[in-house]
């Protein structure tokens, strides 16, 4: 029997093309990306037939969960921290420089003031954990008014929620101040405020925040919605 | 492409020339650069989420202009109920509608509840704008024309013509934010210039309580504690 001799075959497939793809997919995942943001609740957002896309900047969002629990976030970390040792102020709490700079890379933040030096202290995994503990009234920014008698001993209603706001607010515009007596930005812009809710929350959270910030004289809020597609129409 | 030719002079002065290949190969390369385009794709949010404005009228300034133009006849009042229900009256209620049982309407959320309505009140303003739309997706005019053209619209409806609607969403507390949203959205859609987002007054309480039970009153109790 004659010997079928089997010809070699090279099958050798150049990945250069394919590696020029993926580089240039790379190249514009990386500069399109705006990562996501960690948030301690997921919030389910209506949908809406709105097409106004969410500033970038000097905005404040307001998180309501389904349970009606408030978490804030604030675009820019110095203000953040302003923010922070306003508050912190406000009701006798002084910061560590380590506990601002934790503060610092918390893009959402949530715990009542009394908690928060504490909550500061907690690596990162226990700071989750107790955030996501449903249960815990410890958790979300009271809005509560209580009659309070705060350190400098003036009598207020403002709850902890509404100063947040109002120290927010002055945090981003004495920031901006600074800015336009260097000359790099022409005029101070009011902190914008989003509300992101959940679809499910119901109608007296929502009110209350907004009361809230109708007391502070703050009409104008941007909803956070997702585009309504035909499905769910 | 990844073979680069490498010129060789072989054995001393022989002058013999060797092809050698060098050959790179770039499959863990494209391994890698996949496993990365993985991770950017899940890591990003390519699409930001949609904003809705919403003006909610300011607390200590009570305009009483502002009051009086919506209890003219155009007004249309909302009122957003439990159970994803939304009612409807038109005008102002009289003494003798809080009697009435078929003072307020039912309606639902969507294209063939209240948006049919409201289409049917604001059809002037509606059209209008729909016309504008089509000259902008023909490109006869501008985004920003069009915007200017459309508020234009709305205003001359408003306080020319006076046929355009003003709508009052009252929310009550059985209500959920989608339901907000939802309504805010038949606005949009509709095309209505003005509208605001009040509380429920006690005569509107009473209407959707009334709906709601087959013509039951409220109770004493249960008035104050609404109004808690």
């Amino acid at each position: 029997m004659a010997k079928v001799k089997v010809k070699k075959q090279n099958t050798f497939i150049d990945m250069t093309a394919m590696s020029d793809v993926t580089v240039l997919l790379l190249t514009f995942f990386m500069l399109t990306s705006t990562f996501i943001q960690k948030e301690p609740i997921q919030v389910n957002t209506p949908a809406s037939v709105s097409e106004f896309t969410i500033p970038e900047t000097n905005i404040l969002t307001i998180l309501v969960d389904a349970k009606g629990k408030i978490f804030l976030s604030l675009d820019n970390t110095s203000d953040r921290v302003e923010a922070l040792k306003a508050v912190g102020e406000d009701y006798g709490y002084e910061f560590t420089g380590q506990q601002l700079t934790i503060f610092k890379n918390l893009s959402t933040f949530g715990v009542p003031m009394a908690v928060m030096k504490e909550f500061l202290d907690y690596p990162t995994e226990e700071q989750d954990k107790y955030l996501s503990d449903v249960a815990n009234s410890r958790v979300g920014i009271p809005t509560d008014s209580v009659e309070v008698r705060d350190m400098k001993g003036v009598i207020s209603r403002d709850n902890e929620f509404k100063r947040w706001v109002g120290h927010a607010k002055q945090a981003s515009k004495d920031r901006q101040e600074k800015l336009v007596e260097k000359g790099i930005q022409e005029d101070v812009y009011d902190l914008q405020i989003a509300i992101k809710a959940d679809q499910t929350t119901h109608y007296p959270v929502v009110k209350k925040v907004m009361d809230d910030l109708r007391d502070m004289r703050e009409n104008r809020y941007l909803l956070i919605t997702n585009l309504k597609t035909a499905s769910n129409e | 492409m990844s073979e680069v030719q490498v010129k060789e002079s072989g054995e001393g002065g022989k002058n013999k020339q060797k092809k050698q290949t060098l050959r790179v190969d770039f499959t863990p390369m494209v391994d890698m650069n996949m496993l990365l385009i993985t991770f950017f794709m899940f890591c990003t949010t390519l699409l930001k989420p949609q904003t809705m404005n919403l003006n909610m009228p300011s607390k200590d300034v009570v305009d009483e202009k502002e009051k009086n133009k919506a209890r003219e006849s155009s007004a249309i009042t909302l009122i957003l109920g439990g159970n994803n229900e939304v009612y409807y009256y038109e005008g102002m209620p009289q003494e003798s509608d809080y009697e009435n049982p078929d003072f307020l309407k039912t309606s639902a959320y969507g294209a063939e509840g209240i948006r049919k309505y409201l289409l049917k009140r604001n059809a002037g303003t509606y059209e209008k704008i729909q016309a504008l739309k089509i000259e902008k997706g023909e490109g006869k005019i501008t985004e920003q024309e069009f915007k200017e053209q459309s508020v234009k619209i709305q205003d001359e409806a408003m306080k020319k013509l006076k046929i355009a609607p003003t709508v009052m969403i009252k929310v009550s507390d059985l209500a959920t934010y989608k339901n907000m949203v939802d309504a805010l959205d038949e606005m949009t859609i509709c095309n209505i210039g003005v509208y605001a987002v009040i509380d429920l007054a006690d005569g509107d309480r009473h209407l959707l309580y009334r709906k709601t039970s087959n013509g039951e009153y409220l109770t004493e109790a249960q008035r104050a504690a609404a109004k808690k």
